[in-house]
């Protein structure tokens, strides 16, 4: 069992950078067999981040911690990689979302460049990397090549909006390098060490004049993740790209603010627990008012936005803002919830991505280049442009499919009953009322002010989205559509079924979901467990078997109850 | 020495920053080029500056800092320096695609609109 996992845990990483290579090595051609690997290879991720997930749930307490020595290097020295239950559930989450992204650009997307499927799978490698990697630097190395193949997705298709936005989106990028590596530079001078355990392990024994040297380190390295995060006032590069890029690469980039987010929350719980001494829950007011800052953003935005597309892209910037501010109170039933919202708004997030190109395609065949202006319906309402009634007549099935998807993406984004969004947001404000805020300094105890204005927040963004998505399907399924049935091909309809199903399966089993939720927050707030697990993961030894390779790779899993 | 390395990467850095915020294309390029000198300078001198100590632990020598130089820096600011080169190489690329298409080398491309 242990063996398996310590092998199975380098798979995310290693079976996209392989798919990536073969899918070069095709060349230009056979794109029916690059289609065919890319989709299976994505489809191969999800088995493995499933079965990481089930190792890691398998134990009791706080569940298994798994830890694997890349170089058979004992753990501050050489490279680890770490899964904990909350690394094994975005695992999976990128698996679902990867999944019906390639799925959707077999349609269509994945002809404009011959480059696509191994970008594709490249921008996999480096979102499970940044989940999985257990040492600073090597973190730095994935976000930059998530980053890399994600400049090369961000333009994919061309085009004058997506150069202009993905100019600004480089450079922004280039600069949130830049301040990574000095943030990571600072915390190595004062600590020695790059991995992430050992950095927790060394905190709270940090001298009393290094301390200032340290915050700004770690400060230095926050901005870095809240600029990936998407956090106001650091996110005015995030609208534009996402919303000029091409469908399936706005879904899987919906993923990639979340790298951020878990980031943050990562380095958050570990670094500045509450064991951490004097450091102890160094800059989670920053969390909470950038966060509440960022709702504010991105309800503002859904008021202003007349596209579908734009609308998509500040649903993220606003699961962005309430992840942040739920990070920021950091009581277990908070981040808890938290974990249950991330999985409900990126499904959400990445299927309204998919949808509103589907949904842009209704009225287009007649219309064929006619600008995107507003229909005023007439005053015969009721009747259709040929005087037909429109009672009792057929109804395309893509239609009815696109209105009921649309429908239900609507329900989640906004969080409204009886769908998964909801439930988080049933689960967040539970604990926003409940009382158990463990950080004294800034949330305080029961319904503080800062538990009041989450509280508000949630509520005011939802019916902001609502009214938001309600006028944009007011529009297009209304005003416009009704006749032309949109040229949808089965696969599109199927990525975006699957996403959607997801939501309601999370709906259907949101009690195992949430208890698995809160066993991953507990193994969060108590960071001993995932310290010790990692500092004492034990180097193998040499096989002296009769093949003389030593290249076995070691693995180590330790049971992580205290 | 560490007063003139700060001082190179002060303003090496400040030039940087300065760039970064200039209307042109090419001007944002170089200022995140000097940027990224900076913040390798910086890397680099984390591991307490030394003339004449190797970064590794000789035989017979003691393994405490003041017979060898820190090897981690270098290692991770040669790693720096190659990923920063490809970004900035990319870029390049996006900005030339820019200038093919809006026919500015402004930042937003405003030439049109004006």
């Amino acid at each position: 069992m242990s063996m398996l996992l310590g092998h199975l845990m380098v798979a995310p990483i290693v079976l996209p950078l392989v798919t990536s290579a073969l899918l070069l090595l095709l060349g230009e051609r056979r794109r029916r067999l690059k289609s065919i690997i890319n989709v299976s290879a994505t489809l191969g991720g999800l088995v493995v981040a499933s079965m990481i997930l089930r190792g890691v749930d398998h134990g009791g307490g706080l569940g298994n911690v798994g830890v694997y020595l890349a170089a058979n290097w004992k753990a501050p020295f050489g490279i680890v990689l770490v899964a904990d239950r909350v690394s094994a559930l975005m695992l999976v989450l990128v698996g679902v979302v990867s999944l019906c992204a390639a799925l959707y650009a077999e349609a269509a997307w994945s002809r404009a460049s011959v480059y696509f499927h191994a970008l594709f799978q490249i921008q996999l490698m480096g979102i499970n990397g940044a989940f999985l990697t257990g040492d600073l630097f090597n973190l730095f190395v994935f976000f930059e090549v998530m980053l890399a193949a994600s400049y090369g997705l961000q333009l994919h298709g061309s085009g004058w909006p997506r150069v202009r936005s993905g100019l600004h989106y480089i450079a922004v990028n280039l600069l949130a390098s830049s301040l990574f590596l000095i943030g990571l530079a600072v915390l190595y001078g004062v600590l020695g060490t790059l991995n992430m355990a050992d950095i927790a392990d060394k905190i709270p024994r940090v001298a009393e004049r290094d301390l200032g040297l340290l915050h700004a380190g770690a400060a230095i390295l926050a901005m870095a993740f809240l600029i990936k995060a998407g956090t106001w006032p650091l996110n005015a590069w995030l609208v534009p790209a996402y919303t000029a890029t091409s469908a399936p690469v706005a879904a899987v980039f919906a993923l990639m603010t979340k790298v951020g987010i878990y980031t943050l929350l990562r380095a958050s719980t570990l670094f500045f627990s509450g064991a951490a001494g004097r450091s102890a829950y160094f800059g989670q007011s920053v969390f909470l008012y950038g966060g509440l800052a960022t709702i504010a953003f991105g309800t503002i935005g859904f008021f202003t936005s007349l596209r579908a597309g734009r609308i998509a892209s500040f649903s993220i910037i606003v699961s962005s803002g309430t992840l942040l501010a739920v990070i920021g109170v950091g009581s277990v039933s908070m981040t808890s919830g938290a974990l249950f919202y991330m999985l409900s708004a990126t499904l959400a997030a990445s299927a309204l991505f998919l949808l509103v190109e589907l949904v842009e395609r209704i009225g287009s065949d007649r219309r064929a280049g006619q600008p995107d202006v507003d229909f005023l319906p007439g005053e015969d309402t009721n009747l259709d442009d040929d005087e037909m009634p429109l009672v009792g007549r057929a109804f395309p099935v893509s239609l009815a499919l696109l209105g009921l998807a649309f429908i239900a993406c609507a329900l989640v984004v906004a969080g409204l009953p009886p769908l998964s969004g909801f439930i988080a947001k049933i689960a967040i404000v539970t604990a926003v009322v409940s009382a158990d805020s463990v950080v004294p300094t800034t949330a305080g105890v029961g319904l503080s002010p800062a538990g009041w204005t989450i509280f508000g927040a949630l509520l005011v963004s939802g019916l902001a989205a609502t009214v938001a998505l309600a006028r944009v399907g007011i529009r297009r399924f209304w005003s416009m559509g009704g006749q032309s049935a949109p040229h949808i091909k089965r696969v599109e309809a199927v990525a975006v079924v699957v996403l959607l199903l997801c939501c309601i399966a999370l709906t259907v089993y949101a009690d195992p979901v949430l208890r698995y939720t809160r066993s991953a927050a507990a193994g969060l707030n108590t960071p001993r467990a995932y310290i010790e697990a990692v500092l004492s993961a034990q180097v193998r030894a040499a096989q002296a078997g009769a093949q003389g390779r030593s290249e076995s790779t070691p693995s180590g899993i330790s049971e992580g109850a205290p | 020495m560490e007063a003139v390395l700060a001082l190179v990467v002060g303003v090496l850095a400040g030039a940087g920053v300065w760039l970064v915020l200039r209307p042109r294309t090419f001007q944002v390029i170089m200022g995140l080029t000097l940027l990224s000198y900076a913040v390798n300078l910086f890397i680099f001198s984390i591991g307490s500056i030394f003339i004449d100590k190797p970064p590794i632990v000789a035989p017979g020598t003691p393994g405490d800092l003041n017979h060898y130089t820190d090897p981690m820096p270098q290692s991770l600011v040669l790693t720096a320096i190659v990923i920063g080169f490809a970004t900035t190489a990319l870029f390049l690329v996006v900005l030339l695609a820019s200038r093919g298409l809006s026919g500015t080398d402004h930042v937003d491309g405003t030439r049109e609109d004006s």
